[in-house]
């Protein structure tokens, strides 16, 4: 473990936790330009957090201590997930503790405990949300694996800093599989960021909402925790893109001077990113629940058949 | 071994056997304190308990030392017992005593007097079920090998009708002798077949035996049927949802934590140890039946409503896995691939290993919660997290494990099952090539799936609002309880981090099966898990939860110090809506209906919907099961048949037998005329 891999681990975690919010901010702008509406200031999500951590929290008066710990592991989970996904070097020491199975496990156990919450309180639509967040996520977590296998078929290997090596040091091609892999890993991830096809992030109809029902009796700093946590899971779930699609540009092992440059390219990358996800939200319509598992049922074939190319044409 | 005259020179086996006689007696002795009901809670089972642990020491130092083999000169003329002692054994001892441990300090707490056997007669039930399960794996003869299953079989059957006084729990009770000796007959089959004509039923005389692999798939086959319907691999699985809600919590905890083990270990032992040869597609064929177990038994876990029948489906599930991981690693096994197959079936083991303590704390909690509320329903608990802390706390790390989420125990094995499914290229046949990656899927799928179950699980009886008034009640789990759900917890936890540790008590058992070992990889790199090469994969729990906990603390400590730690009760918010009440949550029914949709072919439903205009409006449904009406009910009604035909032959008069007599007679002198 270098001095300089302990760097490249801070500066990671400390870019994921500023740029998380700034991200956000970012696609809401751009989505609202592209419905022609006058768009939120680019700063705005960092006065919400602001706002919230300075209100008190309101707790239902029979939460237990989960409800007040779940926010916290939930918000832990997603700052160790940025944590292992290489976004600026591939010099991560702690990557080492946890690759892409267990990058899927983080998420899962994320999703388990903000369910687990929501149903603490037990009103009509916290377990409402509960049950709809777990149908999404046992049908997203397997396509989101397969989609990781897909690249780890190639570069035989599950750990994601040396998926990102491996990839990012080919000549530039393109891998069919990967090319199957990618639509699957958007449809994966507008899903579990709780985006259009599937779910509002705006929304507060009762009755369609997913996320915001999950995090309806959260208050004061307890929803702040939880709304960094989902911004973070958005920009994990964006640098997993980039680092499997996009590996370009990510710094390697002893290369400060590749380390500086790494941060205007994830910028860079990341921007692209949000403008297209602001696209895909404002060009589709939310689909109806039981039209999502058929939706996510698509992204695992889409994945599986990218693993089968792989297998069938070795690329 | 040297005599039991002098206990300085004893080996493991003497004491094994030492403990296992403690067991005995501690059974023996709740006989004569039949009514003395405090004297059997607070001494003999705690006794159990502690022989129990002993058991586990001697089994963890046994592990790592070569084989010890004996013969008692008890049984038949002739037919003594012969004992063995291997890696294996140990292993599985390790299981036994690791588990009921925990198992037994819980059920000192449980049992109480009133409720069907006396408790003095199921301490003798109990012990004597945790005595034959550990002679069980260190029988080194098919004859005392029967002798223990089928002990094991019956103390078990009459600990799960201990409530015999309801007809139901006998019907169960029956349905599971049945399918018990219906597997035996399988075994003896089996092993039948391994003496190939010699006559000679050692372990040690079948493992110098070459049968041909005719003889070789046919014992195999056998050894599947046979070990699989004690296993409830599918389609002998029907008793396990039947019997395990109807035995007493802790026997349903050491059925499911231990007993079913013990059945793979008779899968491990015929298929990996004492069969010579070994086929590629009795790999294929073990994989097959353990995913479409995966899959059955996860997918009917979502759906159901009876908290212990929930648990037993999840069973079914993991026992799935692990065949799935044994059929694996069969299968690079008969392709000559020796760290492929120690990889695929270290995960297997592990997760056997981690399965026994996570659904034997499962169980228990179950066990808790019915005693507090008298309910068994998920329907009619909830929110028992704030009246029952030292029951919810525990299953939640329960919970967890058996979800397969990382840092504990249950990650750990779904890890290393995905690594081994997914590094499978270089087999010689490229459609298995092409296949067993994407079987990954499917694993992966059951992971997901099981979390759904467990948030299920969980949150319908710990969290929300009490769905019932008496539940406000419900009172915590007394001292021993405690102390055996932590027990249990603690296992959960040190198999979740320690995973090198653990390996390296696996390493024997692998190599003595597939002659590879993982603990010289794993060795070498400190706290990281690494099992083929650190650039392939590794994984360090411990570093993980301290990533996770560090964030979480400081995040709490600057969200303090920088803002402020107000907190204010208040009212639910619910969107504003005021007239919450408990029965607005969803039911358990409600959270598994997305899973009843989604997979709705696999079920068969009974739906009764409500009218508009009905005064009492009534919703219903009913998922049943539908191999029993593909597959038991037929049979039955084939059996059922063929008895009555038979039947004919009773008349109830003596002349009609002594006219059967005389025709056989005349038959016989016909037969050894020629």
């Amino acid at each position: 473990m270098s001095a300089l891999g302990i760097v490249s681990q801070l500066l990671a975690i400390v870019a994921a936790l500023l740029l998380a919010p700034l991200l956000t901010g970012w696609v809401n702008q751009w989505r609202a330009r592209l419905q022609n509406k006058s768009a939120p200031p680019l700063l705005q999500p960092y006065r919400v957090l602001h706002k919230l951590f300075n209100k008190e929290s309101v707790l239902a008066e029979h939460a237990s201590p989960l409800f007040r710990m779940a926010p916290y592991i939930v918000f832990g989970c997603m700052v160790l997930a940025c944590a292992i996904i290489p976004t600026l070097s591939t010099d991560l020491p702690l990557s080492s503790a946890a690759d892409a199975i267990a990058l899927v496990g983080l998420f899962a156990l994320a999703r388990v405990f903000i369910s687990l919450a929501a149903m603490d309180v037990g009103t009509a639509f916290g377990t409402l949300g509960a049950r709809r967040e777990m149908l999404i996520g046992f049908l997203a977590e397997p396509a989101l694996l397969m989609v990781l296998f897909c690249a780890s078929l190639i570069t035989k290997s599950t750990s994601l800093t040396t998926i990102v090596e491996t990839l990012g040091h080919r000549e530039l091609a393109i891998y069919p599989s990967l090319l199957v892999a990618g639509v699957a890993f958007t449809m994966v991830s507008l899903a579990e960021n709780a985006r259009v096809p599937v779910d509002n992030p705006e929304t507060h109809l009762e009755l369609t909402m997913i996320h915001e029902a999950l995090i309806l009796e959260y208050s004061g700093r307890h929803l702040a925790l939880l709304e960094w946590a989902a911004s973070l899971k958005l920009f994990a779930y964006s640098c997993v893109g980039l680092a499997l699609f996009f590996p370009w540009g990510v710094a390697q092992a002893d290369a400060p001077l590749a380390l500086v440059l790494a941060l205007p390219a994830l910028v860079v990358k990341l921007a692209m990113g949000g403008i297209l996800l602001a696209f895909i939200e404002t060009l589709s319509a939310k689909m109806r629940i039981f039209r999502v598992p058929e939706f996510l049922a698509t992204a695992f074939l889409l994945a599986v058949i990218g693993l089968l190319v792989n297998i069938l044409l070795g690329v | 071994m040297n005599g039991f005259a002098n206990p300085a020179a004893w080996v493991h086996l003497d004491w094994v056997l030492a403990l296992v006689v403690c067991w005995l007696l501690i059974g023996v002795a709740g006989v004569f304190t039949l009514r003395r009901f405090r004297f059997v809670a607070t001494i003999l089972f705690p006794a159990g308990g502690l022989v129990a642990l002993a058991l586990l020491g001697v089994a963890l130092s046994a592990a790592l030392d070569v084989p010890e083999v004996a013969v008692l000169p008890i049984g038949l003329p002739q037919l003594p017992f012969h004992l063995r002692l291997d890696s294996l054994s140990a292993f599985f001892l390790m299981v036994i005593g690791g588990a009921s441990a925990g198992v037994s300090a819980f059920a000192a707490g449980y049992f109480r007097k009133g409720e069907g056997t006396p408790p003095g007669l199921l301490c003798l039930e109990y012990h004597l079920f945790l005595a034959s399960m550990a002679l069980v794996v260190i029988a080194d003869d098919a004859y005392f090998f029967m002798v223990v299953w089928e002990t094991m079989a019956l103390a078990s059957f009459f600990l799960v009708i201990a409530n015999h006084r309801l007809p139901e729990i006998r019907r169960a009770g029956y349905l599971y002798l049945l399918v018990a000796h219906i597997g035996a007959l399988g075994i003896l089959l089996c092993f039948g077949v391994l003496q190939a004509n010699t006559g000679d039923y050692t372990f040690a005389n079948m493992r110098a035996q070459h049968l041909n692999p005719f003889w070789g798939s046919v014992a195999f086959v056998l050894a599947v049927f046979g070990f699989g319907a004690k296993a409830g691999i599918l389609p002998l699985h029907a008793w396990l949802p039947e019997a395990h809600p109807a035995a007493p919590s802790p026997v349903s905890a050491l059925m499911s934590g231990v007993m079913l083990k013990i059945a793979l270990y008779g899968l491990l032992r015929v298929g990996f140890d004492l069969l010579q040869t070994r086929l590629w597609w009795w790999g294929v064929l073990l994989m097959a039946i353990g995913l479409a177990t995966a899959l059955f038994g996860v997918v009917f876990s979502t759906v159901q409503v009876e908290m212990k029948r929930l648990l037993a489906y999840s069973s079914i599930e993991n026992i799935g896995l692990m065949c799935a991981g044994f059929g694996l690693s069969l299968l690079f096994s008969s392709y000559g691939m020796k760290t492929l197959a120690a990889l695929a079936l270290t995960a297997a083991l592990y997760h056997l290993l981690s399965h026994a303590f996570f659904k034997s704390l499962l169980f228990c909690s179950t066990g808790a919660v019915l005693h507090a509320t008298g309910e068994r329903s998920l329907g009619r608990l909830g929110g028992l997290i704030r009246y029952m802390p030292w029951v919810a706390w525990p299953t939640l790390i329960g919970v967890l494990a058996c979800a397969g989420l990382p840092p504990l125990g249950g990650f750990v094995s779904e890890w290393l099952l995905l690594q081994s499914f997914l590094f499978t290229a270089g087999l010689p046949s490229s459609f298995l090539n092409m296949l067993i990656p994407v079987l990954a899927a499917l694993i992966a799928l059951v992971a997901a799936l099981s979390g759904y179950t467990m948030v299920k699980y969980f949150g319908i009886i710990f969290l929300g609002q009490p769905r019932e008034e008496k539940l406000s009640k419900a009172h915590d789990a007394g001292l021993r309880e405690r102390a055996g759900m932590l027990w249990l917890t603690a296992g959960c936890v040190v198999l979740g981090l320690f995973p090198n540790q653990v390996i390296a008590f696996i390493d024997p058992v692998t190599r003595l099966l597939v002659s590879a070992g993982l603990a010289e990889t794993v060795a070498t790199q400190g706290w990281l898990l690494v099992p083929v090469s650190i650039e392939r994969a590794s994984y360090a729990p411990a570093i993980f939860l301290l990533g996770v906990m560090a964030s979480f603390a400081l995040a709490y400590l600057l969200v303090r110090w920088l803002y402020h730690g107000r907190l204010r009760r208040a009212a639910p918010w619910d969107c504003g809506f005021p007239w919450q009440s408990a029965r607005m949550q969803d039911t358990a029914e409600g959270f598994g209906q997305p899973i009843r949709q989604i997979f709705e072919p696999l079920f068969r439903m009974q739906r009764e919907l409500p009218t508009p205009f009905d005064p009492e409006p009534r919703y219903r449904v009913v998922v049943e099961d539908p191999l029993w009406h593909w597959l038991y009910l037929p049979v039955a009604a084939v059996v059922e048949r063929l008895s009555r035909l038979i039947g004919l032959l009773q008349q109830g008069r003596i002349a009609v037998y002594l006219l059967y007599s005389f025709l056989t007679l005349i038959i016989l002198l016909l037969v050894v005329k020629r």
